[in-house]
């Protein structure tokens, strides 16, 4: 399958920095709504910098600070948390499979920084992602979320509103840019990136957004694998016969 | 900070975690049956298909600029050109059609 190729001069850790900035860019508005509407929920900045320190996930962060608003209980929060968050099982498990074999706790360090989008970056490079990547990824995107959470605490609005309501395009446009070159060179990419958005449209009218991507992603890859098994398309090149 | 603030980001923290570090840690060199590794080197691929759509289409205030700033991106990947290019030139482009075209 063809990936992004990987220049081989320098470290990997500081590869990963440096394909974590468009991530770190995609963040910061997220980020900096997160900051200014955790005040508007009347969090302090140290509580709205610590859950973005030690939580790191921005859909479930969102989330609780609606459910904290409307004043749920915390044991209630904790758990919806835990179900919009359950779909980096699926992540970690298949990132597992590409990542360098590492000590576990190497390994249970950058685990902590597996959201949809270090995922995304990561598991799209050729077997084996080395371990510095993966934290070169993880810690740029993380400095922005942290960072752009107390900015956005502080001043809300410090961009102009238009810049702000432009840059919540840029997750998407980074999931394009993992996608495109994948594609091109696979049909196999193509289906499954197609079915599995199908998929989730579809499911998303009946369930949670979180739960759809999930069931989505995993129906995507099954069929796909039913119809074209890996041993028949991973001559390298992955296309379908 | 309260008591049950300090429980609730915690409680958060650790459930946050527990899915996202138990494949790493405890499927640590274990071998998968084929199948299911094909299964798994499907996942990055098809999540990003349900991580684009629909999402992209309420991410800006309309749905044209989402559509604009998808195509955008689109095109410029296909070409080959670098992430962070792509992803400023598709922020460019709502930026652009925003300021053309306000309200």
């Amino acid at each position: 399958m063809q990936t992004t190729t990987l220049s081989s001069t320098p470290s990997p850790f500081l590869r990963g920095l440096t394909d974590g900035l468009p991530l770190a860019v995609g963040y910061a508005p997220a980020a900096i709504t997160f900051g200014f509407l955790a005040a508007s929920t009347h969090l302090t900045m140290v509580e709205a910098v610590l859950m973005s320190m030690l939580v790191f996930a921005g859909a479930a962060q969102y989330m609780a600070l609606n459910l904290i608003a409307l004043s749920t209980g915390v044991l209630e929060i904790i758990l919806t948390t835990f179900v919009v968050n359950i779909r980096h099982l699926l992540m970690s498990i298949s990132l597992n499979e590409k990542a360098e074999k590492d000590h576990p706790l190497k390994k249970a360090g950058y685990a902590f920084g597996i959201t949809d989008e270090v995922f995304t970056v990561t598991s799209t490079k050729e077997a084996p992602v080395p371990t510095g990547y993966i934290t070169g990824v993880f810690l740029m995107a993380y400095m922005s979320w942290v960072v752009n959470t107390a900015l956005g605490h502080v001043g809300g609005a410090l961009l102009p509103e238009v810049l702000q309501q432009s840059m919540v395009i840029a997750l998407y446009a980074l999931f394009l840019a993992l996608l495109a070159p994948a594609m091109r060179s696979s049909r196999k990419v193509i289906s499954l990136a197609v079915l599995a958005a199908g998929l989730n449209a579809a499911f998303g009218l009946v369930i949670a957004e979180g739960w759809a991507i999930i069931a989505a992603t995993l129906t995507a890859s099954v069929i796909v694998e039913m119809i074209v098994p890996l041993e028949q398309s991973d001559n390298r090149k992955e296309s379908e016969p | 900070m309260s008591y049950e603030m300090m429980l609730l980001i915690l409680g958060m923290a650790v459930v946050t975690y527990i899915p996202r570090m138990v494949p790493l840690v405890f499927l640590n060199n274990k071998k998968m049956p084929s199948k299911l590794e094909g299964i798994l080197h499907n996942v990055p691929y098809a999540a990003l298909g349900a991580l684009i759509f629909p999402g992209i289409l309420f991410a800006a205030e309309t749905i044209w600029l989402g559509l604009a700033g998808g195509a955008t991106a689109l095109i410029l990947a296909w070409r080959g050109h670098h992430m962070m290019t792509v992803v400023i030139a598709s922020i460019g482009t709502l930026l652009v059609l925003q300021l053309l075209f306000p309200g």
